[in-house]
């Protein structure tokens, strides 16, 4: 029950955050006294077109009317039309989202299983050169900018080896042409939430085997892989499931970088085009997707600590 | 004894390893940002007359780009914007992720509810994300991305000041100090901020490292310093097509933003000393 209540307090806490933050986005891009109608017509239209089309887009309401309004409209799945091309913004996004969503999960089925690898067997070796070597490749990848380890992927693989091609594009025939499309943007974002990932893992493990019940089953003579897959893991599933969603939203951030770089048709690559082109109601739709998607994992990544905690499963 | 000694000169060494590296590079980037400029042996805008994306040579180190500058001046005045920006960002968001953190911390009630509640709400944007919001709103002048990086990152430092100001403010030298009658300001300035110095420092230096990826980032988006300026992000940017060439300008700029963030990350690593294999 104390459990429940927690993870309810935790999913009502996040919907209200998620209403801060559209109402941040919202404020953000209606700020500006130059509005979508200046962008629409041009400087040099009429008074009276202006007027015209600002009662047709809404734009003569009150604020918190259309604050109101566009928030509905987002929530039952129509978040507006596009200024520049005069598309339903949701027809826009579906197609992109699902390209994203590919890309994310591919990525996070490369990553996930490897971190936890690394993280584990370090956890197993703490010490050693493996350990050591690794702890330090982690560092430095974590701050290694994703367009560095792009462009290297580009020029070694795609330039000189010819291996796979430059740029990645969602529909593919084969899987050849899978490989060829998504080798590299899936590998450059793998590699920094790898890094991270693992870090957190291994932290995880070592933070249970300075337990005492560890140490009782050291003295009792048992190996250190068995030690820790055995006795550890089960204690540290909670934080490391943790450390796997927190890094998982970190994705969204390099996903912007990769789609660009790789031309990749997804939503963030149409988000830095909206913000080109000051296509608001398009930039406020992905920006809303990508921080519920955040959201949404910070959520999960809660109840993950939550659900592990056995004093609050027996309360 | 002699026990005790080793283990200590060999944790010094250790420590002195990883981070030995990290400081001589970071001198010389300090040095790249404040001298960049007057170290430079061409203009920033000026042609070298080697053609376009020339490889390395003795004339041009780093070769030349797009337009057949000096890719070396480029990144040497580029220097001054990559590391100068990202420095103020980090300077103010520090200072007002402290001074909230420090106010939540003593204050506590619904003061603290509502900083930390509109924290909450910021650290769940997605930082590049936010930033395309505010430059798509705002554009892209220097002040607004200074500000705008800097709002991205006080949440971070908020939080972090809060739970060290939470901790310090618990001891008992805090509260011998407030049974003396000190007044809060006080306390505050001599008995808890000298007790945060050194985790604020690895805290600033981890949140220059975000400040930078997250600047560079942009600017490599074409949504950052615009032309004729130019950060490193920018440069690579702006370097782009010579991939086909394997041109050092499109590498060399991302390698500098990737060496002074690992120096950075490093050197925190080493002085933090978590996850130290040999210590523990």
């Amino acid at each position: 029950m104390l459990m429940l209540g927690m993870i309810l307090r935790r999913v009502c806490g996040g919907v209200l955050t998620l209403l801060i933050v559209s109402l941040v986005v919202f404020i953000g891009t209606n700020v500006l006294p130059g509005d979508a109608t200046e962008a629409i017509l041009g400087q040099s239209a009429s008074p009276e077109a202006v007027a015209g089309l600002r009662h047709a887009l809404g734009l003569d309401l009150p604020a918190h009317a259309r604050y109101l309004h566009w928030l509905f409209g987002l929530v039952s799945g129509d978040p507006g039309v596009s200024l520049v091309n005069r598309l339903p913004v949701a027809q826009l996004i579906g197609p992109r989202l699902a390209n994203s969503l590919l890309l994310t999960a591919l990525t996070a089925a490369l990553a996930v299983p490897l971190a936890l690898l690394i993280g584990i067997t370090t956890a197993i070796w703490r010490g050693s050169l493996y350990d050591r070597v690794a702890n330090l490749a982690a560092v430095s990848l974590v701050a290694v900018p994703e367009f560095l380890l792009a462009t290297v992927g580009v020029i070694l693989f795609a330039v000189q080896l010819h291996w796979v091609s430059a740029m990645a594009k969602p529909s593919v025939g084969s899987l050849g042409e899978a490989l060829q499309s998504f080798t590299l943007p899936v590998l450059t974002l793998s590699f920094a939430i790898t890094a991270q990932m693992a870090r957190m893992t291994r932290a995880a493990l070592l933070g249970v085997l300075d337990s005492s019940y560890i140490e009782m089953a050291r003295l009792k003579g048992v190996r250190p892989a068995r030690l820790v897959l055995r006795h550890a893991l089960r204690n540290a599933a909670g934080p490391i499931a943790n450390a796997v969603a927190l890094n998982l939203s970190s994705l969204l951030g390099g996903v912007i970088i990769v789609e660009v770089i790789f031309s990749y048709p997804g939503l963030a690559k149409l988000a830095v085009d909206a913000v080109e082109t000051r296509d608001m109601p398009l930039v406020q739709a992905c920006a809303m997707i990508f921080c519920t998607t955040f959201m949404l994992l910070v959520l999960a990544a809660d109840i993950c600590s939550i659900l592990s905690n056995p004093r609050l499963r027996t309360g | 004894m002699s026990d005790a000694s080793t283990i200590a000169t060999a944790r010094r060494r250790h420590y002195s390893a990883l981070t030995q590296g990290g400081i001589a590079l970071l001198l010389v980037w300090t040095a790249l940002a404040a001298f960049g400029p007057y170290l430079a042996p061409h203009g920033p805008g000026e042609a070298a007359g080697a053609g376009v994306f020339a490889p390395m040579s003795a004339a041009h180190p780093l070769g030349t780009d797009y337009l057949g500058r000096d890719m070396l001046s480029r990144v040497l005045h580029g220097a001054r914007y990559t590391i100068g920006v990202a420095m103020a960002a980090t300077v103010l968001a520090c200072i007002c992720g402290v001074a909230l953190g420090i106010f939540s911390a003593v204050r506590r009630g619904w003061t603290d509810s509502v900083i930390g509640r509109a924290a909450d709400a910021l650290i769940s944007i997605p930082h590049l994300m936010f930033a395309l919001v505010v430059v798509a709103a705002f554009g892209t002048s220097l002040p607004v991305l200074v500000l705008m990086a800097a709002i991205t990152y006080v949440p971070g430092a908020f939080r972090f000041a809060r739970a060290l100001a939470l901790d310090v403010n618990a001891m008992d030298f805090v509260e011998v100090a407030r049974a003396r009658g000190e007044r809060t300001a006080y306390i505050v300035w001599a008995e808890i901020l000298p007790n945060m110095v050194v985790p604020l420092l690895t805290d600033f230096g981890l949140r220059f490292v975000f400040v930078v990826l997250l600047l560079s980032g942009l600017s490599f988006l074409g949504l950052g310093i615009q032309p004729p300026n130019a950060d490193w992000g920018a440069l690579v940017r702006e370097n782009i097509s010579g991939i086909y060439e394997a041109a050092p300008a499109v590498l060399m700029p991302a390698l500098a933003i990737a060496m002074l963030t690992i120096s950075i990350t490093l050197l925190i690593d080493g002085f933090s000393g978590r996850d130290r294999p040999m210590v523990r």
